[in-house]
């Protein structure tokens, strides 16, 4: 219930955190909306000696929506959901924040720290997966950034080097002619994604010129489904199309299996919410 | 011991807390505001909801040094001298309550949605009242109860 005990540290400026960081190495974790974090300290499967918590860094909070959309990494989902310019220029993004934890998680919970934490359960990674996210990261050597496909590497792990700071988080806008959308097989207590498919489409002339699909939940980590974006490509935007594409959509993945859902029962799902998500994207379809 | 001050329910209060104290911790055993609840160790029931300057969060998952400086509002701040807040009343014109152990959280991540949508619609109130378990009634009278109190609400600012 209570966490261990740790030192804690809320620098007003991103370089004293970066030095807090490299001064104290794996002892420190950092802190966004703490909503993975806490409980996991409070049930005492993580115990960091050091917390830097980044609320009071004003750099890494904010929304600009250009020709791409950038995002701070401390940017609450609620700020994102209230955001009209946003929801606008993506609106797969406040349709899938509605899915994520509830009001209150909502209320703290940040893009960035759900992207750094990398459960394999939350929501957020498939949806940076297909939108093409591109993740700017801050560290000892400056700046660099990393395409959200290199982002998540295995469970509860990303690209990010111990010192290393994930400041910003760049999206692509929906735009004529494309449409997205993600769906999931919530755990009914927990409300995380047994399964959770997200779909990106761009449909020209009946066409799918442009498609990206990622999954959820099903895995180790939240990753494309290229296999089914390959044989989606140049093929008409049609029921059957997305059906024949799903099939088999989990073959070739590293499926789970826990008490809440067996790997085949997974394995199967992941099947029928692709084909699921790839419906409703092109039906999200926007004008040209 | 770090030392804290912030507003609670319009009273300055000072306090010095280890780092590793929740907000809902502080509330309850430093300054014995005990109608903030704690109900599961996960994040999930919401029986500890109050509002940080003017959001509802779940004072089990902020610690108390992140609310250095900020006004808070528990259940406790709610009723107005004897007169109860319409929300209060409505739970209990409704009976929106059996054991009433999860009331104040819903109450208060209720109090959070009728600011923001003064005229909720059943589905609203039950989406913003995803993050507070009820073991007792079921939820319909809940959602009876919130509605009571934003027609109460309208019609107070109405008149």
């Amino acid at each position: 219930m209570i966490p261990s005990p740790f030192a804690f540290y809320a620098p007003a400026r991103l370089d004293e955190a970066l030095d807090l960081l490299q001064q104290y190495g794996d002892e420190a974790k950092l802190l966004a909306g703490g909503h993975s974090l806490l409980p996991t300290m409070k049930l005492r499967l993580a115990t960091p000696a050091v917390l830097i918590d980044l609320h009071k860094i004003p750099d890494l909070v904010g929304i600009t929506v250009d020709e791409r959309v950038t995002i701070g990494s401390m940017t609450t989902w609620s700020a994102l959901e209230a955001d009209a310019t946003l929801c606008a220029a993506v609106p797969v993004l406040a349709a899938t924040i509605r899915l994520i934890g509830d009001r209150q998680v909502r209320n703290r919970g940040t893009l960035g720290g759900a992207l750094a934490h990398a459960d394999p359960a939350a929501d957020a990674p498939a949806l940076v997966l297909v939108l093409n996210g591109t993740l700017t990261i801050y560290g000892p050597a400056g700046i660099r950034t990393v395409a959200a496909k290199d982002f998540f590497v295995d469970l509860l792990t990303t690209a990010l080097a111990p010192d290393e700071i994930l400041t910003a988080i760049t999206l692509d806008r929906v735009g004529p002619d494309e449409g997205a959308a993600y769906l999931k097989f919530a755990h009914p207590a927990s409300r995380y994604a047994l399964v959770g498919v997200a779909a990106f489409l761009r449909v020209e002339a009946g066409q799918i010129t442009a498609c990206r699909v990622a999954v959820t939940g099903a895995g180790v980590r939240a990753e494309r489904l290229t296999i089914v974006e390959a044989r989606l490509l140049h093929q008409p935007a049609q029921a059957e199309v997305f059906a024949a594409a799903a099939q088999g959509a989990a073959d070739t993945l590293e499926i789970l299996g826990d008490l809440h859902a067996s790997e085949a029962y997974r394995r199967a799902m992941v099947e029928v919410y692709t084909r699921r998500a790839l419906e409703a994207a092109a039906a999200n379809l926007r004008a040209s | 011991m770090t030392r804290i001050s912030l507003t609670v329910n319009g009273r300055p209060y000072q306090g010095e807390v280890e780092p590793r104290t929740l907000l809902v911790t502080f509330l309850r055993d430093h300054l014995h505001l005990t109608g903030t609840h704690i109900g599961c160790d996960t994040s999930q029931c919401g029986a500890c909801v109050v509002h940080l300057d003017g959001i509802s969060v779940k004072a089990c998952t902020v610690l108390a040094l992140q609310a250095d400086g900020a006004t808070v509002t528990t259940i406790e701040g709610l009723a107005q001298d004897a007169t109860l807040h319409p929300l209060q009343e409505g739970f209990w014109a409704e009976h929106g309550l059996q054991c009433g152990f999860c009331t104040p959280g819903m109450i208060m991540s209720t109090f959070d949605l009728l600011q923001q949508n003064p005229d909720p619609s059943d589905e609203e109130i039950r989406h913003a009242l995803e993050g507070n378990l009820c073991r007792c009634t079921g939820y319909e009278n809940i959602v009876r109860a919130v509605r009571y109190a934003a027609q109460q609400m309208q019609s107070n600012q109405n008149a």
